[in-house]
């Protein structure tokens, strides 16, 4: 699988460290969320077939954290975006 | 009709005309107490133990393909029962103790091949670790041996015992570990079933589920509605995608992961021997070619086909343990989708709906286990009560802090 790096062009998906889908950009706040919250964010998954935004990491090259949509039955990837940029459009600050 | 070796002779001397096909192709009943989702192995076998052991009738399997399309069909058909934990260990045991008088029990030859598992050892650490594992396993009823260096290199002469990284200092051996004829297992536990009255309806695919007031009713098929009293779902490797018609999500994802066969070589390897350092497993079929694979691809994926760069880690894992195979051609490779748990142990569990039972999880580790899991899911299904053995695969492990991580990875699917 080639990914396209956002500012690295394509780049071979060996270079890069999977980390899982990209509902895990959304972590509860450690201060109000309860247990089960906490639950369902670390241990429930959605797991498509079809369609999937999922979180690569670029530890062989820039070590960029990348949000990756790509459709599980083909790997075919549709979309490549700085999950930075992710987090914020969904109102992270940090 | 029953097989033996009297019948082989018998059909021989008067042209084969005697065989009949091994199972019925029912129609869909309306009705039955019992619907197993998925005619895989671990499927066909909770049917199979449903009517045989359980004494229980009107049992449906409904596979989406045909009966063994599936991960039973495409595994390294390796079993063994070597495992640390107590909640997994007594299990697999069960199942290797079910493996060892399979095919007595439903009268099929399934190849149940006893040649011995060895997992090499390259540490210290490593020999102190399998030690505690042996132990454990001898402590919970099972058999295991310790092997020293020469111990091995007496078995399998050519293997690399001085790579330079790995270096092979011994291996933990299971003698009543081995192969089995994966896709014998599947036809085995379909003609018993069906010997029993069980319907097992093919190319039925189900669409959805229909639940009242918090309990099963049936199912929606793409041949029509079907209800049911309860129903069980044994479809590792779509469990997530069965499950949501009954709107759950799983602590799992699906993953790929790819298997190989060489062309066939003389005799080579006898038993089956894991190099776990350098992710790399292998096996010799009875045709001559090598069974082998290693690591998952490590991304979701229900492609049932991997990508090129785990096929060649897994290349020169073998190269590196077994420099002789250089030259050797590999005839083909292939993928199966596995459910990759939160900490790397399967389910067999109820669930919130009631009569709506589940079976799954099983990470690459679900083939051995079929005996023992059809025989769980079928008493949990009969009694409403888990089996000794399988009291631990719980869905709300979690929550509880009960995890059964053999390998101390946390919820990260895919590194278990």
């Amino acid at each position: 699988m080639i990914i396209h790096h956002p500012i690295l062009g394509p780049r071979d998906a060996q270079e890069f460290v999977y980390l899982g889908d990209a509902s895990l950009i959304d972590r509860p706040d450690g201060m109000t969320a309860g247990v089960e919250e906490f639950h369902d964010y670390l241990y429930q998954r959605t797991n498509p077939a079809g369609e999937h935004q999922e979180l690569w990491y670029h530890e062989q090259g820039d070590r960029s954290w990348l949000v990756v949509t790509r459709n599980t039955v083909t790997h075919e990837i549709t979309k490549v975006e700085l999950a930075r940029d992710v987090a914020r459009a969904r109102g992270r600050t940090k | 009709m029953r097989y033996s070796g009297f019948r082989v002779i018998a059909e021989a001397l008067t042209g084969h005309k005697g065989w009949k096909p091994v199972w019925r192709d029912p129609t869909p009943q309306a009705e039955y107490d019992y619907i197993i989702i998925g005619g895989g192995g671990h499927g066909l076998a909770t049917a199979y133990y449903l009517a045989k052991e359980f004494k229980q009738s009107r049992i449906a399997v409904l596979e989406k393909g045909y009966l063994g399309g599936g991960n039973v069909g495409r595994n390294t058909t390796i079993i063994r029962s070597n495992y640390l934990l107590d909640g997994n260990e007594p299990f697999y045991e069960f199942s290797l103790k079910l493996w060892e008088g399979l095919e007595q029990d439903f009268n099929y030859n399934a190849m149940v091949s006893q040649r011995g598992i060895i997992n090499l050892i390259h540490t210290d650490a490593q020999r102190d670790a399998a030690t505690r594992r042996g132990n454990a396993m001898i402590m919970h009823g099972a058999d295991a041996r310790l092997l020293s260096r020469d111990e091995v290199r007496q078995m399998y002469p050519w293997l690399n015992f001085d790579n330079a990284r790995f270096p092979i200092k011994g291996a933990l051996m299971q003698p009543r570990g081995g192969t089995v004829r994966h896709d014998a297992v599947a036809w085995g536990y379909a003609r018993g079933a069906d010997q029993r009255g069980v319907d097992l309806i093919q190319n039925c695919e189900v669409t959805g589920m229909r639940i009242e007031n918090g309990r099963i009713k049936g199912v929606e098929t793409t041949r029509g509605y079907i209800g049911a009293k309860k129903v069980g779902v044994a479809v590792a490797g779509s469990s997530s995608k069965v499950m949501a018609h009954a709107g759950m999500r799983l602590p799992i994802e699906s993953h790929v992961l790819q298997a190989f066969v060489s062309e066939g070589l003389k005799p080579l390897i006898d038993g089956v021997m894991t190099f776990g350092a350098g992710h790399f497993y292998v096996s010799q079929s009875d045709k001559g070619g090598l069974v082998f694979g290693g690591d998952i691809d490590g991304y979701n994926s229900y492609a049932q086909r991997g990508n090129l760069p785990v096929i060649e880690d897994v290349a020169e894992g073998g190269m590196a343990l077994m420099p002789a195979i250089g030259r050797v051609r590999l005839l083909r490779t292939w993928g199966g989708i596995m459910d990759m748990s939160m900490d790397g142990s399967p389910f067999i569990d109820k669930t919130h709906v009631e009569g709506l039972y589940f079976n799954g999880g099983w990470c690459y580790g679900g083939f051995k286990a079929t005996p023992a899991s059809g025989w769980c899911f079928a008493h949990l299904m009969a009694k409403d009560e888990p089996h000794k053995t399988a009291t631990a695969y719980r869905l709300d492990r979690f929550r509880k802090g009960l995890m059964i991580d053999e390998k101390g990875q946390g919820a990260q699917p895919n590194l278990h």
